[in-house]
């Protein structure tokens, strides 16, 4: 390769200020200097961090890589002697085969293209009455709590069969999870009420099935635990995800004005636009993976054991795969970004979260024609890099009444 | 251009529907790809093409010329 071996120490674990749609400045000048650098985890044990597009593809499809969580280190917390447990029955991101395929496989035919875009009229019901909502108590608004948690909460938790009384309670419990800031004890607290509740949850579906995806499970052999493993996933990942592309891609686009208008004009746009924001934001930005083997990589060798942390938001701005990178630009023409990832564990809702943004995004900037920042850009408070999606905490806008 | 599917390799993600949907469809009780044109027509080989690289699971096999030939 003839490329000298690069050592990235420390995760950069900030963006560059005003820049808050570009991945780290450090990551993406480790990645210039090539796709693939030593890394050295907090606590000193050595490991490989990957930037580069078609190397972190290539780890995603190879089975030698481990996405088992026992076997993960924390790019940048040092946890000393802990041992990681193995993933709770049901949570089968941070599961190899044959596990990952019991729980995967029971829930491929209720995520299909065709099966979501049946929701599309639900999803655009959901989403008028946000705007309405929206309309009728602002000008100005919060972005997030108005409308992009609240639309995909309804979504997922309609689709699983949490009833609507306690949508709220939960989308609370999820975002404590994943906003990167909640201190361990609440952390604890939070899961422990969140277990609570999916355990009762999945006792009412077995006593009474309605017309949900929990309640079509507990006609499957997976048990109380494995479904309430199942159920925390999908919500925590239906809800987090979309919650971040919808705040996100809404700052991305009123900080680029020109493609809004071309979205806003061009409704044909739409389903490119998405795929765009996806590329562009990269809101699920690092996993892991661990060589169950020794394996040969971009002229490395990768030891058995080693762990490798897997930057998407870089690699789905490497210059090598895609013209001008770090340009937003809605009519690029491309397949094949990472943002849901690549492998066996590529993203099982991926289809319901791009008819959600495809609905989302038209209808939000088409109902706010004047649609602006509040605030200067500056004083958007953003999430850190240490929670596990990246996105805005709160988006203050406003509009012409 | 000749297509064969896998079905033990899908994991259901969508992307072979979603990219050439006159190609591909999927099972709607399981999820597992569907192939309904083996040997798809010039107009569709290309999108044929694209679905097979961004399938996930690498459930998708393509042999014969690209986009051009019978």
């Amino acid at each position: 390769m003839g490329e000298s071996l690069n050592t990235v120490t420390t995760m950069p674990t900030a963006r560059q200020a005003g820049c808050p749609f570009d991945p780290p400045a450090e990551l993406i000048d480790a990645h210039r200097h090539a796709p693939i650098s030593r890394y050295t985890f907090p606590g000193g044990k050595p490991g490989w961090l990957i930037t580069g597009y078609d190397l972190v593809r290539a780890v995603l499809a190879d089975s030698r890589f481990s996405s088992r969580k026992e076997l993960m280190l924390h790019p940048t917390i040092d946890y000393g002697d802990f041992e990681v447990p193995a993933a709770p029955p049901g949570e089968f991101l941070l599961m190899d085969e044959p596990q990952h395929s019991r729980y995967r496989k029971p829930l491929m035919g209720k995520f299909t293209v065709r099966r979501m875009r049946l929701l599309t009229e639900r999803v655009e019901q959901i989403t008028a009455d946000h705007l309405d909502a929206m309309e009728k108590a602002g000008p100005p608004a919060d972005l997030v709590t108005a409308f992009a948690r609240p639309v995909p909460a309804i979504v997922i938790c309609e689709l699983l069969g949490v009833p609507y009384q306690d949508r709220g309670s939960f989308q609370e419990q999820v975002d404590s999870f994943m906003n990167g800031e909640t201190s361990d004890e609440d952390l604890m607290t939070a899961y422990a009420a969140t277990q609570d509740y999916l355990a009762q949850l999945v006792a009412a579906k077995r006593a009474n099935p309605t017309d949900d995806i929990l309640s079509d499970l507990t006609d499957s052999d997976l048990n109380d635990e494995e479904l309430q493993g199942i159920a925390l996933l999908l919500l925590a990942a239906g809800l987090d995800t979309t919650a971040n592309m919808l705040a996100l891609g809404t700052f991305a686009l009123l900080r680029n004005p020109e493609q809004l208008a071309a979205l806003r004009a061009e409704p044909e746009l739409a389903d490119r636009a998405v795929e765009e924001l996806l590329r562009y934001l990269s809101v699920a930005k690092t996993f892991m993976r661990t060589a169950l083997e020794d394996v040969e990589l971009g002229g490395r060798t990768i030891e058995a054991g080693s762990r490798v942390i897997l930057s998407y938001n870089t690699a789905n701005r490497d210059p090598e795969r895609f013209t001008d990178p770090h340009v937003l630009d809605l009519r690029r023409q491309h397949g094949g970004h990472l943002a849901f990832g690549h492998g066996i564990h590529q993203c099982l809702g991926q289809q319901l979260a791009r008819v959600e943004m495809r609905v989302a995004f038209p209808a939000l900037v088409n109902r706010f024609p004047t649609l602006r920042l509040a605030v200067p850009a500056e004083e958007v408070d953003l999430r850190p890099e240490t929670a596990d999606i990246y996105g805005v905490k709160s988006l203050p806008v406003t509009w012409d009444a | 251009m000749r297509i064969t599917v896998d079905a033990e390799r899908c994991i259901g993600a969508g992307m072979c529907a979603l990219t050439a949907a006159e190609v591909f469809d999927q099972d709607p009780d399981d999820g597992h790809v569907l192939l309904l044109r083996a040997e798809p027509p010039a107009v569709h080989r290309a999108a044929a093409q694209m679905a097979a690289g961004v399938c996930p699971s690498g459930a998708i096999t393509i042999n014969g010329p690209e986009s051009s030939g019978s």
